[in-house]
């Protein structure tokens, strides 16, 4: 059946700002989905408000509107485009719930809209949990047994059939929805009755709990003439109770045999059937019992998700890609599997490596949040790991996570770990549980025992333990010989060791290792990722190290050798490893646009990283993609093979760079900027040298590697300083110190993650405007890209911190400066590439506070706002182009558009945490508001970033003794706009002699008018709290926990507030409208 | 732990350690890309004559079960996998793949890059190999492999075939009874056979047409088995005799022995489909389902009379013939599995084909 031609143009809406549970997994399946809809010649209206993302490159769809994910927005770009129909699967649940919403308020019914993939009724059928159970039991599925009760006879009945232990959720309670666990009789009588007492409906939900249970996934791909494939088979290392994304995972299933397996499928098949899913991607989750093999259904998501990301990388399978196509009206035996170029869509993947997908986690940077892991996803990132076993996949997942692991290692510190703690972190899921169950093997805790106390699987525990065992045997064969064998040598490396791991047994340095195993002829091999295990010959060049005999890599080098007249130019991109707060799907873009940019000229681009998520690790995007760890080992074994000219290690964030030296050391041809001018930008007494040159100014500051330095340094430079280690990403451990008792304090915390590296001491400038400056050079010439005016104050992160396009309150002498000052530093430190200044501004003073020389974080965001993609420019500069031959750059002073950039933070997540911002970044994502005002468009980031402002309402105001001055002002013009006016009694006398009427609010805890009471009553629209000096009182800390439960915007700053009553009086005034970039570059 | 060497007929040779098994074994090698499944494929008859390696790299990750069984012994001549199983899991599992192996005394070779082998045997085609603990000497091992006969014209039914005659009695209701042509049945396709009512009546494939006649069945069914299906010329002739008289229903070396009897060819494919993921299309229905299959045979389908003949099911990957269907008598046959064990379930269906025929025919 061909596609159809009764629509032509389609909307596409994308996922939104990266958080928790929803990454840039979807920026590749929008992309692909993009991609594979205009190849079909249909015109693409795409929808999504984050700028970091390949998808919203202007180049990616027909129109590309950077607007908030809201019917509203959406339904103006509907009335503009009039697209014929909306495809929801590929966004995520955002795009899914947004879809939902347009059908509810009958907007896409309106407009004559639509829906592909899954329409309302099917996404309805999944994601309601009654209407899943009765179309799971109507096929004969068996479930999680479950009943509800209304008193304690129908409850004493219900948990006769479900037995215990089991579950009993509360309907309906004011606040906390959590289920409880009950395991006895008695316990279950108390919880049943309380449950009972404390619904309003008196109903209780008991199931039956399966937790412990093994867990698996299947993706599921249906085409519109009932064809159905399952693509890959996911089973989870952590048993149920550990959310999928929180979970280590791997492909394919290791434990079903196959009438197991194909039960599951058969039930699959039968699901998404019966879901009534017309086209595209699912997946399913099932859960068996270890013992009695007891099969159920958990859920299913009628969408494309980040499991079916993982399986495309895992397979090479595109399912998102595919999932496109057969929402335009293909079948699965219409589409052509790219991999063989011979063999339709319509088979199932068969796979010869295991895939093993860790989480990585940053509960470092929330420390009053525990590291538990539950049903709530925590993680921020995930690395996956290929291997020809599951052994050297782990290894290879442990290194690849850049958490200072080397492989299934001894690098955690036991000190403090005594049988106890032991015990107890084994049996409670938590980040770093892994690392303990190799302790434990290694202590001489039993298989059966660690498998009985984690629930893991005994089939994982019993492959850890080979490597305990084999590590064991390598230390004993060294300590007798002095050496290690080839024999063991070639072993340790067929089951993972790396180099650095061996260099431990050995005690030589890692380099020692790998000249020692090359001349014994042990060398990694690369294989390909094909799809069908080597059935059929496979074109796409997408490769994993190994060590084996064969090495494809190098087959496929000489085939192109042989095939391609005149010479070969081959640079290597360097990617940023998985994601984590501070290095995300931004880094991911630059280095997408350095291998389109350098494929566009001519050169082979080899794509290095081990981010599943990412578009990065699309086969499509570069000529030859390693799916490696990003570790001195793993990138020189690609360099033994491909031997590029030129390798970019600017793109990637900090991964790559840290690296960078190291590389060169080896002789690795780095270009652009040179390692040197990097060690200049991050050496604070060389950087402080220079400026000193450039009579350029900074803050005052030193360097220290002791306590005793610091403390000295600190007072030399005065408080408050600014105290951070070198070499780190994100002001990752970071802090404004205000004492010597608290400088003390933080360099003991921070020992960890400094690592040996210096500690870096600023002056810390009160009250400074912060600026930030993205800049690209030649090495001659300097072009100042953007010039981002920050909203909040200097001091707290610039990753947290929303930022304006162009800068709006400074003048032009002082913008003159900042650009100048960019320029002198720029070609001082011969910055070829891109470069990154960040500048205080106090009064008339500018200050430098850093500079990055390489891709910042704001890369795509200046790219979408001025219409230039810099990250491709740079990477062709890079290879040797210069800037004069990028003409009629625009100037930023003269852009018709403002764009605001505003941060998402997961607060949410980490209950107990207090949510204000400071120096070391918090957030996970960006959101970009694009409008022809300042006003207007922080009123759309901020609905973007799902605070949006109020248009009517209350204001609670309350803030610290310095801002009080400043408030009156905003308060009395939220007061004219008609906002009702609460404040703390302080804050209250402050407006009420400006003359705004308030309405003074009760401490907390004391008469019904206090802010927790009125947030509870939804009474209160928007929260103005400045947090007072260095110590916040713990009554506002629960307010700003409660804004958050109420889902209420909190604002901390001044800057803020400021902002925030811009965007109301510009949401009032002049209402939204939406243009897409494509308009705005005209 | 011992070294082993797998020599192939064009010089090659692969090596890795032989788990307990010493000796020499020589056959043809294949590879299977089943993720999972092994112990299906040991023990099914299909592979008698033939070396099989796994292109999964991990390999008895569930052990072994008593219900799984294909036939009562594993049939390869070797197995090659990159990696054993220690240390299984799975609530079925009574042993473990290593000690099954062992019991059989089956030259089981791990430590092999099988996806080197793989690769090499998809280019250069199927061909004979010799696995040796003992001899690792090229020349001497040329001269035994030379030794080893050709799959090619090759009559391994003899080999696997039963001696007498018995029943596998049905599930539930007997609704048919059915003469099964044992020529290296899967138990599975007895099961499903059983649960849709039919009792199976199970014989040598030696049995003449007029004794199967005489035992008055519904239906005849031709089973899968190992081999050049051209060797098996006594079988050919029976279902030549039997076309046109009763419904007939065939799976694999069924379907390529009525292709002969049909009066047609079959030739050998470079390496043959062995795996779980081969997409069919039925043609009368336009369905794709996603099928086990195991054959290194291919009905040649311009070697058959267009009027009487025609193909039903195409293989979606390199378009071969899966299925035939002659246009006046109750015959068909697919080249697949619809049985699955091991693979997917997708083309079941067939089975309830293979009734409604017999209700067809016994109503006409």
């Amino acid at each position: 059946m061909p596609k159809r031609t009764d629509i032509k143009k389609i909307l596409l809406i994308g996922s939104g700002p990266i958080v928790i549970g929803q990454a840039c997994e979807f920026d590749y399946s929008g992309t692909q989905a993009c991609k594979a809809l205009r190849e079909e010649g249909y015109e693409v209206v795409l929808v999504n408000s984050n700028p970091a993302t390949i998808m919203t490159d202007p180049e990616t769809a027909d129109k590309t509107y950077i607007e908030p994910l809201t019917a509203e927005f959406v339904e103006k770009i509907i009335v503009l485009e009039k697209p014929d129909a909306i495809l929801p699967t590929l966004g995520g649940q955002t795009g899914l719930n947004l879809a939902v919403d347009l059908w509810e308020k009958g907007i896409l019914q309106k407009y004559n809209v639509e829906m592909l993939g899954a329409n309302y009724e099917v996404i309805k059928k999944a994601e309601d949990r009654k209407q899943f159970k009765m179309v799971c039991l109507s096929i004969g599925l068996d479930l999680p047994k479950s009943a509800f009760a209304y008193n304690l006879e129908e409850a004493n009945k219900a948990v006769d059939e479900i037995g215990l232990p089991c579950i009993i959720r509360s309907s309906f309670t004011l606040g906390g929805t959590g289920g409880s666990i009950v395991t006895n009789r008695d316990e279950f009588e108390m919880k049943a009755r309380l449950g009972i007492e404390s619904s309003i409906i008196s109903e209780i939900l008991i199931e039956e709990s399966i937790e412990g249970w093994k867990e698996y996934e299947l993706e599921v791909m249906r085409d519109k003439k009932d064809n159905v494939v399952i693509v890959c088979s996911i089973e989870n290392l952590d048993a149920m109770g550990v959310h999928t994304g929180d979970s280590i995972t791997v492909a394919p299933a290791q434990t079903l045999t196959d009438r197991e397996y194909q039960r599951m499928r058969d039930q699959s098949l039968a699901l998404i059937r019966a879901i009534g899913v017309e086209t595209g991607g699912s997946n399913i989750q099932f859960a068996v019992h270890p013992r009695t093999g007891r099969m159920v259904v958990i859920e299913m998501n009628p969408r494309v998700s980040r499991s079916s990301a993982l399986a495309s990388k895992a397979t090479g399978f595109p399912i998102a890609k595919f999932a496109a196509k057969l929402a335009v009206g293909y079948t699965l035996d219409e589409i052509q599997n790219d991999i063989t170029r011979e063999t339709p869509a319509s088979f199932e993947p068969t796979i010869d490596y295991c895939v093993v997908k860790i989480p990585r986690f940053t509960f470092e940077k929330f420390p009053e949040a525990k590291d538990i892991l539950g049903i709530q996803m925590k993680s921020v990132g995930e690395t996956m790991a290929i291997g020809r076993t599951f052994k050297e996949a782990l290894q290879k997942g442990l290194r690849g996570l850049e958490i200072h692991h080397i492989g299934f290692d001894n690098k955690m510190d036991y000190r403090f770990v005594d049988d106890d703690k032991m015990m107890h972190r084994l049996r409670e899921p938590n980040a770093s549980r892994i690392f303990y169950m190799k302790y434990a093997l290694q202590k001489g805790l039993s298989v059966e025992k660690v498998s009985e106390l984690t629930r893991v699987d005994i089939w994982f525990i019993a492959q850890m333990q080979q490597l305990v065992v084999f590590e064991r045997e390598m230390i004993k064969e060294f300590e007798q010989t002095k050496s290690l064998n080839a024999v063991t040598l070639r072993k340790a490396k067929e089951w993972g060791f790396s180099d650095a791991q061996l260099a431990e047994i050995m005690g030589m340095a890692e380099i020692a290792v790998r000249t020692m195993r090359k001349d014994m002829g042990i060398v990694a091999t690369f294989k390909v990722v094909d799809t069908c295990a080597a059935e059929f010959e496979a074109y796409t060049p997408y490769f994993y190290s190994t060590y084996e005999t064969e090495d494809e890599a190098i087959l496929q080098n000489e085939k192109i050798s042989r095939e391609k007249k005149g010479p070969r130019r081959k640079i290597m991109i360097l990617g940023g490893g998985p994601n984590r707060i501070g290095q995300g799907i931004e880094f991911d873009y630059c280095c997408c646009h350095a291998a389109f940019a350098l494929k566009e000229r001519g050169f082979e681009t080899i794509m290095v990283n081990s981010n599943p998520e990412t578009v990065s690790t699309d086969y499509d995007t570069s000529d030859r993609l390693y799916f490696e760890p990003l570790t001195f080992e793993d990138v020189m074994n690609i360099m033994d093979v491909e031997k590029p000219e030129g390798v970019i290690v600017q793109f990637g964030g900090q991964t790559p760079l840290n690296l960078a030296r190291r590389l060169q050391q080896a002789g690795v041809p780095i270009i652009g900027t040179s390692v040197d001018s990097i060690d200049v930008a991050e050496n604070r007494e060389r950087f402080a040298a220079l400026l000193n040159e450039l009579k350029i100014a900074q803050p005052a500051n030193a360097t220290a590697t002791t306590i005793d330095d610091a403390v000295v340094a600190a007072s030399r430079v005065g408080y408050p300083v600014l105290v951070r280690p070198s070499y780190v990403l994100g002001g990752r451990a970071m802090r404004i110190v205000y004492d010597e008792e608290t400088i003390l304090m933080f360099i003991e915390e921070i020992a960890d993650v400094s690592r040996g590296h210096p500690i870096l001491i600023d002056k810390f400038i009160e009250d400074a405007l912060e600026v930030d400056v993205d800049a690209i050079s030649d090495g001659h010439d300097v072009y100042v890209a953007g010039v981002m005016e920050h909203i909040e104050n200097a001091g707290i992160h610039s990753g947290d911190s929303a930022c304006v396009l162009p800068p709006h309150t400074l003048s032009e002498e002082i913008l003159v400066e900042i650009k100048e000052s960019t320029r002198r530093i720029a070609l001082a430190l011969k910055v070829v590439g891109l470069l990154n200044i960040q500048f205080a501004v106090k009064g008339e003073k500018v200050f430098v506070l850093e500079v990055n020389p390489r891709a910042s974080r704001t890369v795509p965001f200046v790219s979408k706002a001025i219409g230039i993609p810099l990250a491709k420019m740079a990477a062709r500069i890079m290879a040797g182009e210069t800037l004069s031959d990028f003409p009629n750059l625009p100037d930023i002073n003269h852009l018709k558009q403002v764009a605001v950039k505003e941060c998402v933070l997961p607060f949410s997540r980490f209950s107990g945490v207090d949510i204000i911002l400071g120096p070391e970044m918090k957030s996970t994502g960006e959101v970009m508001g694009l409008a022809p005002t300042f006003g207007a468009a922080f009123a759309k980031s901020q609905v973007a970033a799902n605070s949006g402002l109020p248009k009517k309402g209350s204001v609670f105001i309350s803030v610290n003794e310095n801002d009080k001055r400043h408030i009156a002002f905003m308060a009395k013009r939220l007061h004219d706009l008609g906002f009702k006016i609460y404040a703390t009694k302080g804050t209250a006398k402050v407006l009420r002699s400006s003359g705004v009427t308030t309405v003074i609010a009760d401490k907390t805890g004391e008469g019904e008018h206090n802010i927790l009471t009125l947030l509870a009553r939804n009474e209160i629209n928007l929260i103005i709290n400045t947090p007072s000096g260095k110590k916040s009182q713990s009554d506002m800390r629960s307010i700003r926990s409660a804004s958050i439960r109420h889902a209420v915007p909190c604002i901390t700053t001044l800057q803020g507030a400021w902002a925030a009553v811009h965007g109301i009086e510009a949401s009032l005034k002049e209402g939204f409208t939406v243009m897409s970039l494509q308009e705005y570059y005209k | 732990m011992k070294h082993a060497v797998i020599y192939l007929e064009d010089g090659t040779i692969f090596r890795g350690t032989s788990l307990g098994a010493h000796g020499e074994s020589g056959g043809e090698v294949v590879f299977n890309t089943a993720l999972c499944g092994y112990q299906e494929v040991l023990t099914d008859p299909s592979y008698a004559g033939q070396i099989v390696t796994m292109t999964y790299p991990l390999i008895g990750n569930y052990g072994i079960n008593e219900e799984d069984l294909e036939s009562d012994k594993i049939h390869v001549k070797g197995f090659i996998v990159k990696e054993f199983c220690r240390t299984h899991s799975n609530y079925r599992a009574t042993k473990s793949l290593i000690q099954y192996l062992d019991e059989n005394r089956i030259l089981a070779i791990e430590g092999v890059d099988t996806r080197a082998l793989t690769r090499h045997l998809r280019i250069a085609g199927a061909m004979k190999g010799l696995i040796s603990t003992e001899d690792v000497d090229p020349a001497s091992l040329k001269a035994k492999l030379a030794k080893i006969p050709s799959m090619d014209g090759a009559d391994w039914v003899k080999e696997v075939a039963p001696q007498k005659a018995y029943v596998w009695p049905v599930q539930g209701q007997k609704k048919y009874k059915v003469v099964v042509m044992d020529c290296g049945i899967k138990r599975n396709i007895l099961r499903e056979m059983a649960a849709l009512g039919i009792e199976c009546h199970v014989v040598p494939p030696t049995m003449s047409s007029a004794e199967i006649l005489a035992m008055g069945a519904d239906g005849i069914f031709l089973s899968s088995g190992p081999g050049d299906p051209a060797a098996v010329t006594y079988v050919i002739q029976t279902v030549r005799e039997l076309i046109g008289k009763t419904p007939i229903f065939g799976i694999c070396l069924g379907n390529q022995m009525i292709g002969h009897a049909l009066g047609g060819t079959t030739y050998k494919l470079k390496f043959g489909h062995h795996g779980s993921n081969h997409p069919v299309k039925d043609l009368e229905t336009g369905r794709i389902s996603i099928t086990s299959q195991n054959h290194g045979f291919c009905v040649d389908i311009k070697s058959l009379d267009p009027a009487s003949v025609e193909a039903i099911h195409v293989n979606l990957n390199d378009q071969s013939v899966e299925g035939l269907r002659h246009k006046k008598f109750p015959l068909f046959s697919v080249q697949y599995h619809p049985e699955a064990a091991p693979g997917p379930n997708d083309a079941k269906y067939l089975f309830g084909k293979f009734t409604d025929m017999m209700d067809k025919f016994k109503n006409a």
